[in-house]
């Protein structure tokens, strides 16, 4: 195919996706309770399915359109026009989906994965736990081989859409006998299933975005293993590998209350738009903010020509965190006090107030930043690690978390 | 957009790489800038007569390759990783893009040929007290008398001044700001110039202050001398975060591969994530770095042939960025180096002292940030 009908298809491509989501986008979520939410939620995803919208880059057999990452790309260009209720199925679609894609049997895909896709069963992933952040390795939820079936016991933490999920990918110990990375395994585990209780979270922005989750007993049959028995890290890190590149992925809302232009605006409104101060640091974060879009085009470039940007990924997720905090002071520079108390009928001061209050999230969610300096320091440049104490050490006899099994 | 080169741009990097590993390794650095004439004249006659660098955006017509500014970006990037003591800020890219910039097709004739075979070494002279460039012209003063111009006044900061053939001057004259080239062979000076080679931080790279006593000067055609010296100043702005962003890289390198083989208290000082999350933090830096670079020179080809207006807030970003990373990125190789870093014998006081220079080489970080606040309707 010419150079010429692959640029026509792809602005063929675009047209549809963009009178599509013209037609299909929902309208106003106000007035709507938590229950109707979700129903506009997977609503939504079930119109996305239905169009070829939802896992555009998934193989056929998997549920998939089997297109490339340039109509993926597309399609989350256009969409990004829109707040659309997506929440729910992030999960499932940007890393438990495509880790089942690459490990999963092919009955677990035919099973799982067209509702995944529909957004008909909802699903979230559970690694972390109290004693397990970082060194998710660490992990002691332990599922335990009992005649035919598995049993699961443990809790697991910051678990996003668990008050939804019908299915969870969780990872548990089960071979305590060996050193950490070798001893676990990826279930499939049903959320509705006996002794999974699910509480939710509160976060410090007041919302209650995760869950924690505890299971007691609960029973797993043998085909809910993912991937191998023991192999459960190789899964993790396939999963992780999703994840890093899903958040990448992702768009910002088209109003984010710290970007530029919605301080540029927060500055005049306080009238402070020509000091020089606040021109200043208005400039620098535009600056910061440039940079990181560039770097993302950039690697968007040479993906498309064949080089994955790997570990790279981390530099992103580090700059988007640092910026945000860069934001977060510049707002303060350019409104002063009138960013800690407003008046009750200013709108912008709840969206500005959420901003700051949820901006730790971003450098501590899906690898803090000092895990993402460690990644870039020792897979990028290959720096030597620390001497690692656990290393060479059973499960069993490994100081944990903050408590001892 | 396009922030990836293509294989012919990755095939100019690594031969203009290996030609200056080969041919200014840091004690060629060192003897040059030590040189009564700051440079190495053989490596300037090579750059020009043997690669054809320096003519690297001169249209074929005047001598040059016809290439564009991704490729010179390029090249200054080389320049700035090994250091290199040279008047190619001056003469590839301030006059060469002077020349470009005014309506003068005789001068461009005349002139461009010998600048882009390294023959002759051209210069802009504009900023008179601070490193700000005055668009009126500032306090130099060009008057004709008898259908002859001369010229009147002091410029400073001038790249290579003390040994530019070909002075470019920015002057006022009763109608508004002008053009005018001073020519000084070394055999034949031109009248009432005075130059003083300033005494400076930065060794590599040498300015110069330029005192013009009824120096003779040839006017240069131009419909807009000071849109033209605005176009200047951001190409300039734009080739300068190249070179900045070469310096960055192989002051990063540097400090990452000492940091693997540097050991104290029994393991390698990369290995403790004091250092390591720094070294993390110069990668960030450099991968930021090269997105904006690469958007500012592909924004500058356009931008030449009328096809992008996005010029003027790119070069401005590009200096926003790269002027306190670089430093930054150099300052941490002196700090991570420890007491040899801070040695005249190691060459991270030579990085250090580049970043500083070119950092405020064409105004503050902060007036940067004000006029990129400016072109943003801020």
């Amino acid at each position: 195919m010419s150079r010429m009908s692959v640029l026509e298809e792809q602005q063929d491509y675009r047209g549809t996706a963009r009178a599509w989501l013209a037609e299909h986008a929902p309208g106003p979520a106000a007035g709507l309770d938590a229950d109707g939410l979700l129903r506009r939620a997977r609503d939504f995803q079930a119109a996305l399915y239905e169009a070829g919208y939802s896992g555009i880059t998934w193989p056929t057999d998997a549920g998939g359109r089997g297109l490339g990452t340039a109509e993926a790309q597309i399609f989350s260009d256009e969409a990004a026009e829109y707040e659309l209720p997506v929440g729910p199925f992030v999960i499932g679609m940007g890393m438990c989906g495509p880790t089942l894609v690459d490990l999963g049997t092919p009955e677990q895909k035919t099973r799982y994965l067209p509702k995944l896709l529909s957004g008909e069963e909802i699903w979230c992933q559970l690694f972390s736990e109290p004693g397990a952040g970082s060194d998710v390795a660490s992990l002691q939820a332990k599922a335990v081989l009992d005649g035919d079936s598995w049993v699961l016991n443990g809790q697991k933490v910051w678990t996003t859409n668990a008050q939804w999920a019908d299915f969870g990918a969780v990872l548990a110990r089960t071979d305590p006998d060996r050193v950490k990375h070798a001893g676990m395994t990826m279930f499939i585990v049903d959320m509705h299933a006996p002794g999974v209780t699910v509480r939710p979270l509160r976060d410090m922005s007041g919302r209650a975005p995760f869950n924690e989750v505890y299971f007691d007993d609960v029973r797993m049959p043998a085909d809910a293993v993912i991937g191998q028995v023991n192999q459960g890290w190789h899964a993790a890190v396939t999963m992780l590998g999703h994840e890093r590149v899903s958040i990448g992925a992702s768009r910002r809302p088209r109003s984010n209350p710290l970007e530029f232009a919605s301080l540029v605006e927060l500055a005049r409104s306080a009238g402070v738009a020509g000091e020089p101060k606040a021109r200043e640091v208005l400039a620098d974060l535009f600056a910061h903010e440039r940079a990181l879009e560039l770097f993302n085009v950039r690697m968007r470039q040479e993906t498309a020509a064949g080089n994955p940007p790997g570990a790279r990924g981390s530099v992103a997720k580090l700059a988007g965190a640092m910026l945000l905090r860069r934001a977060i002071e510049t707002a303060g520079e350019v409104a002063g006090a009138g960013v800690v108390a407003w008046d009750p009928a200013d709108t912008r001061g709840p969206e500005l107030a959420l901003g700051i209050n949820s901006s730790p999230a971003s450098s501590i969610a899906g690898g803090t930043n000092e895990i993402q300096r460690g990644i870039i320091g020792e897979r990028i440049l290959g720096l030597p690690k620390e001497p690692q104490v656990d290393r060479d050490v059973p499960f069993r006899e490994l100081k944990v978390g903050t408590q001892r099994t | 957009m396009q922030l990836v080169l293509d294989s012919e741009q990755r095939e100019l990097r690594s031969a203009v790489r290996k030609f200056l590993l080969d041919q200014s390794p840091s004690v060629k650095v060192r003897a040059a800038m030590v040189s009564e004439s700051g440079y190495d004249a053989e490596l300037w006659r090579r750059l020009g007569a043997e690669l054809g660098l320096i003519g690297l955006v001169v249209p074929e017509e005047y001598g040059g390759s016809g290439a564009g500014h991704v490729e010179r970006s390029v090249v200054q990037e080389e320049l700035g990783r090994a250091l290199v003591p040279s008047p190619f800020l001056a003469t590839a890219v301030l006059a060469v893009d002077a020349l470009l910039a005014l309506d003068d097709e005789a001068a461009r004739a005349e002139l461009l040929p010998a600048l882009a075979a390294g023959e002759r070494i051209g210069t802009v002279a504009v900023a008179e007290g601070r490193s700000d460039w005055d668009r009126s012209g500032g306090a130099t003063t060009a008057t004709e008398r008898d259908g002859r111009w001369v010229l009147d006044g002091v410029k400073t900061l001038v790249l290579a001044g003390d040994v530019a053939d070909l002075v470019l001057v920015y002057a006022a004259t009763p109608d508004g700001p002008g053009w005018f080239a001073v020519d000084s062979a070394p055999h034949n000076p031109a009248a009432g110039l005075e130059r003083t080679t300033l005494t400076g931080i930065d060794p590599t790279r040498r300015l110069a202050r330029l005192r013009f006593t009824a120096t003779p000067a040839r006017p240069l055609a131009s419909a807009d001398p000071a849109a033209a010296l605005d176009l200047v100043a951001d190409l300039a702005a734009v080739a300068l975060a190249a070179e900045q962003l070469g310096g960055l890289e192989r002051a990063m390198e540097v400090t990452v591969d000492y940091a693997k083989v540097r050991v104290q208290f029994g393991r390698p000082i990369g290995s403790y994530q004091a250092v390591k999350h720094g070294c993390a933090d110069m990668y960030s830096a450099w991968e930021h770095g090269v997105s904006v670079v690469r958007y500012a020179a592909w924004v500058a080809d356009r931008a030449v042939q009328g096809e992008s207006a996005e010029l003027p807030v790119a070069a401005e970003l590009a200096q926003a960025y790269l002027g306190p990373a670089y430093f930054e990125v150099a300052t941490g190789m002196v700090q991570y180096h420890g007491g040899i870093g801070y040695t005249w014998e190691h060459d991270a006081h030579l990085y250090y002292k580049r970043a500083k220079s070119s950092e405020l080489l064409f105004g503050s970080p902060a007036r940067h940030r004000a006029r990129l606040a400016d072109r943003l309707g801020v």
